[in-house]
Order: structure tokens, then sequence, then C-alpha cells
């Protein structure tokens, strides 16, 4: 029965091309800039650690003296150095890593490349092990070498083909701001997607080059890739000493209860902080977790949501426009459809007939849309964003749209299907 | 020309007529919308920096090494750089209006010890800013050769607690001046920034944007008397005639190189560059704009016409029989144009009502000013264009219908 009805919604659509294409033209522009879109976001909002994010928590503190405070102000986003330190000797989660952007000027091995900076991430060693880093070869730095002023780095893929020509470089000696470093550990590929560790360096920039363990950039004095928040009087621009909040402290926590655990140490500390004299303020702490954080920064850019929804009524004007085409169409072959009725098809199977000429039209559409949805996407790569070069279409999306074509064909051909049925077949016979 | 008979004969069409007067509401409310964001975007765009904007390229290096000579390279690089055939002025700046990146900012206050700052302004230093950027100064002066402290000496004072070192007076801007002492003369009046260090007003220039962060007031920027190097992130501004800006750069460039081919070149562009790659976030999202609104009038202006083909056909008796009757070609063709022009209007009023709460919406969740009334009758107008263009091709051909059809059976 599919395939007669098949069969005469494509004789149907070749009987009037000039509509039939032009319902197609909208349906497959609809589908196409609903898509590209679509995908955008689904990419942007996407969960950069899937399986692992629950378990990472994002501790805020507020260290800040009462100038300019606000009564249930959120504490700042980042934490100084002396907090970030005691937070980490204590050691209290399962995992924690302390980290700050910099930069770094490289010399290559191979005379026959240029110096150039690259942006390097500053950080005690757990960052590897909670952001579930693949490691190509060697491993990260040891737990002494944290502390210790080490010279020890560990490159990503990228900079390892670029200095190494992508062989093992572990143990060889790089020289980077003037000083002599061993690489470690060569990370494979990893590019997670929002760069959720440092928002400040950017929502989605590229994950760094390089990764050296953070006392000793820091007493490199390396150039500072980031935001720095200070308050107070003081003067003193000293790193470790300003009260400057400049750092990202990240946990790893296992259960809720070790979370809900974290929490009143947060605040526990903060309190004693204050005991002391260090801090002003009462405790206001904040632990989110990697999504609430996300959430909480509005990484997903608003101009993103725009097009979405500029696309979305872009769709719906397209859909109207069809169903409007197609209400037309049905109806004027209603004397057709009189003499299909009184030779004994039933209502239902009309509709039914009706529909697949409907189906018809969205999935041609809906491949018309696909190529426009690539060729969207094609556009925003070229985009001036840093996200640009994550706009593809993945196997989930590529389904979605021809599903979402056809349904939305559907959707669009129930009202017309519906008033052709009503038709009386013994009007339609009669008249001319 | 009765308008009654038209209605009449759209009732028989309603659902059909429905539709279309929906998709041209919609078409209308998004169209609207859409021109007023572009035209945000390119006001956006439009902004002005206060500098010379077209004479001005900028070169950053970075230093492999310490950096410990820094101070006398910087001097020898702009030596060297001044003495480039078309260069007028080098500055060394810390920061550019309209970029991308860590800016210096600080909070401003006007009485010491003030518990909440007033705003926070933009810090711009660097040697010889004021005149390489081609600043207007609209009172006081620019500063004195004995009036520059070096960075490094400055911040090493304040380290040590003291503002000693630091730059005692300062340039702002007129938009800031109006901000700060509205209605007064802002020439030696003082404020504070950091650890309330007091700064004395010696000059007003005109405008002078803010690198970034527009939220804090675009206006609000103020200008120091103090040195920093290459290595300290200062840029070489060069200031040249405009044709001559991309010779100057090369040339520039090969300068530097030769001084010092150990350094990263980390920045050579001309300011228009520079600018044009700031605001290319905005040109993109306006040239998305315009296409969304283009494939909007497309898609409605097809669908018009596709549905007024249809109703020629369906009609093609009826246009006959009037036509036998005595209607003439011009009869028929308004006919369908007084049509389509009801219909258009009907979806025009119902699209300035969604137009309306789009703009609520907006408004709402993407922080936008309203959409002013204006924008209404312009996407009225455009949309009647539409309909009138979209449906003449379909009322020709019904006008162009012969009488002798009507005695004809089908």
């Amino acid at each position: 029965m599919f395939a007669y009805y098949f069969d005469l919604a494509l004789r149907s659509l070749r009987r009037n091309r000039m509509l039939t294409a032009l319902m197609i033209l909208a349906i497959a522009l609809g589908i196409g800039a609903s898509m590209t879109t679509l995908t955008v976001l689904h990419v942007l909002s996407g969960d950069p650690l899937p399986g692992k994010s629950a378990k990472l928590y994002y501790p805020q503190l507020d260290p800040r003296d009462m100038t300019n405070f606000r009564p249930g102000e959120e504490p700042p986003e980042q934490v100084s150095w002396m907090d970030g330190m005691n937070l980490l000797k204590a050691g209290r989660a399962d995992r924690q890593a302390l980290m700050a952007g910099g930069a770094v000027a490289i010399e290559p091995p191979d005379p026959a490349i240029a110096p150039f900076f690259e942006d390097a991430r500053l950080t005690t060693r757990d960052f590897f092990a909670m952001f579930d880093v693949p490691f190509l070869y060697g491993h990260v730095w040891s737990k002494a070498d944290d502390g210790n002023d080490a010279r020890k780095v560990v490159l990503s893929r990228r900079i390892n083909e670029k200095l190494f020509g992508g062989a093992d470089s572990t143990g060889k000696i790089l020289r980077m701001g003037g000083k002599d470093f061993r690489v470690v550990g060569v990370i494979d590929s990893w590019r997670p997607t929002p760069h959720f560790y440092d928002l400040m360096t950017g929502d989605y920039s590229e994950s760094e080059g390089v990764y050296l363990p953070l006392l000793t950039g820091i007493d490199m004095k390396l150039p500072f890739n980031g935001s720095r928040d200070c308050w107070g009087n003081d003067t003193n621009v000293d790193q470790k000493t300003a009260q400057c909040t400049w750092l990202q402290f990240w946990v790893q926590l296992d259960t809720p209860a070790k979370a809900a655990a974290y929490r009143q140490f947060l605040v526990n500390y903060s309190r004693q902080q204050k005991s002391l004299g260090i801090y002003q303020r009462d405790p206001n702490v904040h632990l989110r977790n990697l999504m609430q954080w996300l959430d909480y920064n509005h990484v997903v850019p608003s101009d993103v949501h725009l097009q979405f929804w500029l696309a979305m009524g872009f769709l719906i004007v397209c859909l109207v426009n069809t169903v409007g085409l197609m209400l037309a169409k049905f109806l004027r072959r209603a004397s057709e459809l009189g003499v299909r009725r009184a030779l004994g098809a039933s209502r239902r199977s009309v509709f039914a007939q009706l529909l697949v000429e409907a189906g018809t039209v969205g999935l041609v559409g809906g491949v018309g849309g696909l190529l426009l949805a690539l060729l969207g996407l094609w556009i925003v790569r070229m985009q001036p964003s840093d996200y640009a070069a994550l706009a593809h279409l993945d196997l989930p999306m590529f389904l979605a749209t021809f599903l979402f074509a056809i349904g939305a064909t559907l959707v669009a051909g129930l009202l017309p299907a519906w008033r052709a049925c009503l038709i009386t077949p013994a009007l339609q016979l009669k008249s001319n | 020309m009765d308008i009654l008979p038209i209605l009449a004969s759209l009732r028989r069409h309603k659902v059909t007529a429905l539709l279309l007067i929906l998709q041209i509401a919609l078409t209308c409310a998004i169209v609207c919308n859409a021109v007023f964001l572009i035209s945000q975007r390119l006001h956006r765009m439009q902004l002005p920096s206060g500098m010379a904007e077209h004479e001005l390229v900028q070169i950053r290096l970075g230093s492999v090494g310490d950096g410990s000579d820094a101070k006398s390279q910087t001097q020898a690089d702009v030596a060297a750089l001044q003495r480039i055939p078309g260069v007028q002025q080098v500055a060394v700046v810390n920061q550019l209006p309209f970029t991308e990146g860590d800016a210096s900012n600080g909070d401003l206050k006007l009485k010491p010890g003030q518990q909440t700052s007033t705003l926070t302004v933009a810090q711009y230093f660097g040697q010889n800013v004021v005149s390489t950027m081609g600043l207007h100064l609209l009172a006081g002066r620019n500063f004195q050769p004995e009036e520059y402290v070096d960075l490094d000496t400055a911040l090493a004072s304040l380290n040590n607690g003291s503002a000693q070192g630091f730059p005692q007076t300062v340039i702002i801007t007129k938009g800031l001046a109006e901000r700060l002492w509205p209605g007064e003369e802002a020439l030696g009046k003082t404020f504070y920034l950091g650890g309330d260090i007091p700064f004395r007003v010696i000059g007003v220039v005109a405008d002078l944007a803010r690198p970034n962060q527009f939220y804090n007031g675009i206006e609000n920027s103020i200008l120091w008397p103090m040195r920093l190097t290459f290595a300290e992130g200062g840029s070489y501004l060069i200031r040249c005639a405009p044709g001559a800006r991309r010779a100057v750069l090369k040339a520039g460039l090969a300068k530097l190189k030769e001084l010092d081919p150990g350094r990263v070149v980390l920045e050579k562009r001309t300011y228009d560059d520079a600018r044009s790659a700031f605001f290319a976030h905005d040109s993109a999202m306006s040239d998305m704009l315009l296409s969304v609104i283009i494939a909007l009038l497309l898609v409605t202006g097809l669908g018009i016409v596709g549905l007024a083909s249809f109703w020629v056909g369906q009609r093609r008796r009826q246009i006959g029989v009037r036509r036998a009757l005595g209607a003439t070609r011009g009869d028929i063709l308004r006919y369908f144009q007084i049509e389509n022009f009801l219909i258009v209007g009907f979806g025009i009023v119902l699209g300035m009502a969604m137009a309306y709460g789009l703009s609520l919406l907006l408004m709402q969740h993407y922080a936008l000013p309203r959409l002013p009334f204006g924008y209404l009758p312009l996407g009225a107008l455009a949309l009647w264009l539409l309909g009138q263009c979209a449906v003449l091709a379909p009322a020709l051909r019904a006008a162009a219908v012969p009488p002798v059809v009507a005695t004809r059976t089908v």
C-alpha cells in the first residue's frame, strides 16, 4: 500500500513542479538554518568531561575586604595564592589542583624553527588525573616536583609534533623562558569544550601547548594569561602576597556526601580565616560542580542563543508557508480525491495517501536541508570565533536532521490532509 | 473597486488566507526586529576610538630572554622606527582601544578612603602616546618629559608601600570629566586610584575609547606619563600617512628583526585591521541577520507567488465570466492586487503586535533596548511592496484570461 501511495505522491508532485520545488525549498531552507544553529548550540553546550563532570567541583571563597560590600553578593570567581595554597595543602578532596594560565617563550631544539610563544598551563599534578587527560608518552611530574621548583614539562601532542616531529620526546631537554626543562610526558589530543577549567583565558579556547609545575612557572615570573581581581588599598603587586584572586582551584569529590563535607570545610576555613583577622567578611562560599559552573558563567554566547531562536522563527515561517501551499494543492485535487473516495477508498486511506505525499516532500526537503546545514556549518567554521572550528555535524545530529525534517513536514501535512479528507465525494463528482 | 466582494471571496478560502496572513505576520515581526538588531550592531561598529585610526600601525614583540636590557632596546627600537621614511611619530603603549585581552583597569574614587568606588577607568600609559594616537586635546596640556616615570620603578615603589615613584598627573577624556564633575572645570581637580594615590588632571582629550568592557562606560579612560618597554607588554604604535601603512609595517618589522633577531613578533597590523578583528563578531552577526531577512522575504514572496498562481488557476472560469460580463483586464489585475494588499495588510497589523511582543522578549533575555516604533511602518511598507511585486506576475496572467473561457466547459 505504501509503495502505491508513494507512487501516487510522486505523480502528484511531478504534476506541479513549480509548487513542489517551492515547498521543498522552503523546508530545506528552514531545516538547513535551524540544524546549523542547533548543531552549534549542541556543540557549545555539551559536557566537556562526560561521566566525570558531576564529580568535579569549583570552590569559591570570599577573602575581600568590606569595600564595595553588598550582602548576598557572589564570591570572586578565582582564588588568591594564599587560599589556593592552603586548600591544596589541606588536601581534603579526593583530588585537587591549583592552576593559572601563562605564556612561555620556546626556543626549539631545531634552529630552523624560529622561537615562539606558547600558552602554558601552570598547575599542580592532579590536573591530569582529575581531568582524565590521556598520555601519549611518559607521565606527569612527581608529587615532590610540585613543591621544589622542578624544571619539568608535559607537552601537548601538537607541540611535540612541532618540536620533535611526533617522536617520544620524554627525557629530552627543551629550552623555555631562558631555562632548560626536561620533557617528562606528552599528552594525546585533548580539547575539552568548553575550556572549562579556566574560563578567564577564553570560554572555548584551545588547550594549552605546554604544562609546567605551578611553582616553577610562578617563580620564573612567566607572563600571566587570565584575569586578576584585586581589592584593598595595599599597593603590593607581588603575585604570592598581593590581595588578588587570579588562580583556579578544582577538586574532585567522588560522592555527594564528600561534597557536602567539603562545603562545610570551606565554611569552617572561612570562619577560621576571619577569626585570624585575615578575612573581613562572614563565610561566603560556593561549591558548584562543573556543569553548574558553566551555567553560572553563561558560557554559551548569547549570540548563539539568539541565532538559534532566529533560525527557529525562520523554520516556523517556512512550515506555515508549506502548510498553506500544501493545503491549496490538496484542495485543488478535490475532484480526484472525490473519485478515489467514490471508488471505495476510505477516508483513512486518502488521509494516509496525502500524508505520504507530505512525507516525501519532507524527505527531499530534509536532504536539501542537510546539504544546506553542511554549507551553513562550513560558513560557521569560517567565522572569527574560538569555537568556529568545533562546528561539525555528528551522527546523532545527522539523524536528527532527517527525523526533524520529516516530522516537521508530516505535522505541516496534517491540517491540509485532514481538510482534504472532509470533502464529500458526491459533490465533487457532480460539479463540472 | 469594491472591497466587499474580495472579502467575500477570501472567506471561501478562509484557512489558506489565514495561513498566509500568519506567515506575513511572522515575517513582519522577525524582519522588524532583525533590522533593529542589525542597526544596533552597526552602531557599535561605528563607535569612535578618538584616535587617527587610518594612520596607525601596531607592532608588538615578545622577549625570549629575561628582558634585562629591554629599556635600552626599546629606546633603540623607537629611534630606529622613527628613522623609517614616512614615519611621523612613534609611541610605546600598553593597550589600544577596541582590542581583546587583558586590559589595565582601575577603580576610581573622588575622595580618599571612599568605601565604594565611583567608576572603573581604563588606564593607558606609555611614551609619546597622546600625539602619536592623534588624540584631540581640548583643554590643558600634554605631558612634559620630566613628568614621565618608568613602569618598573613605579611598581617597585608601590611594592615598598609608597606612591612617590608613581606619576602625579593624568590626562582624562571629556566624557569622563563630565561624569566626574558635571558642569565644572576638570583641569586641576584630583581623583584617587588604587591605594588612594592622588592624580591631578592636567589635560582633557575629546575621545579615547577603552579597550573592552564597555559596560564600565566606553569613554572612561585615563592616560599616565609612564614609560614601558616592549618586554613589559608595550606595543610600538607608529603613525604615518594612510597610504604608507603597509610599507611602513614591512620596513618596521625588518628593522626590528635586524636590531635583535631573537625576538618574537606577537602582533603586526594596521589599526584598521585590529579594529575590524575586534568587531568581527558584530559584523558576522549582522551578516547572519541580513541573510535571514533575505531568506524570509524570499520564502514569503515565493509563497505569495505560489498561492496566487494557484488561486488564478482555480478561478479561471470565474475570471472568464467576469470578463465576458464586461470587466476589463485592468479590473481583473486590480482585483488580485487589492486582494493581496488586504491579505498583507491583515498580516502587518498582526505582525506589528507580534514584533512588539518579540521585542519585549528580546529585551528581557538579551538586554536589548526596545524596538523603536519607526521600524514598524518601515516593515509594513517593505512587506506591502514585496506582496505587490510577488502578486504581479500571477495577476497579469489572470488579466490575460480571455472572456471566451466562460463559454467552455473545463
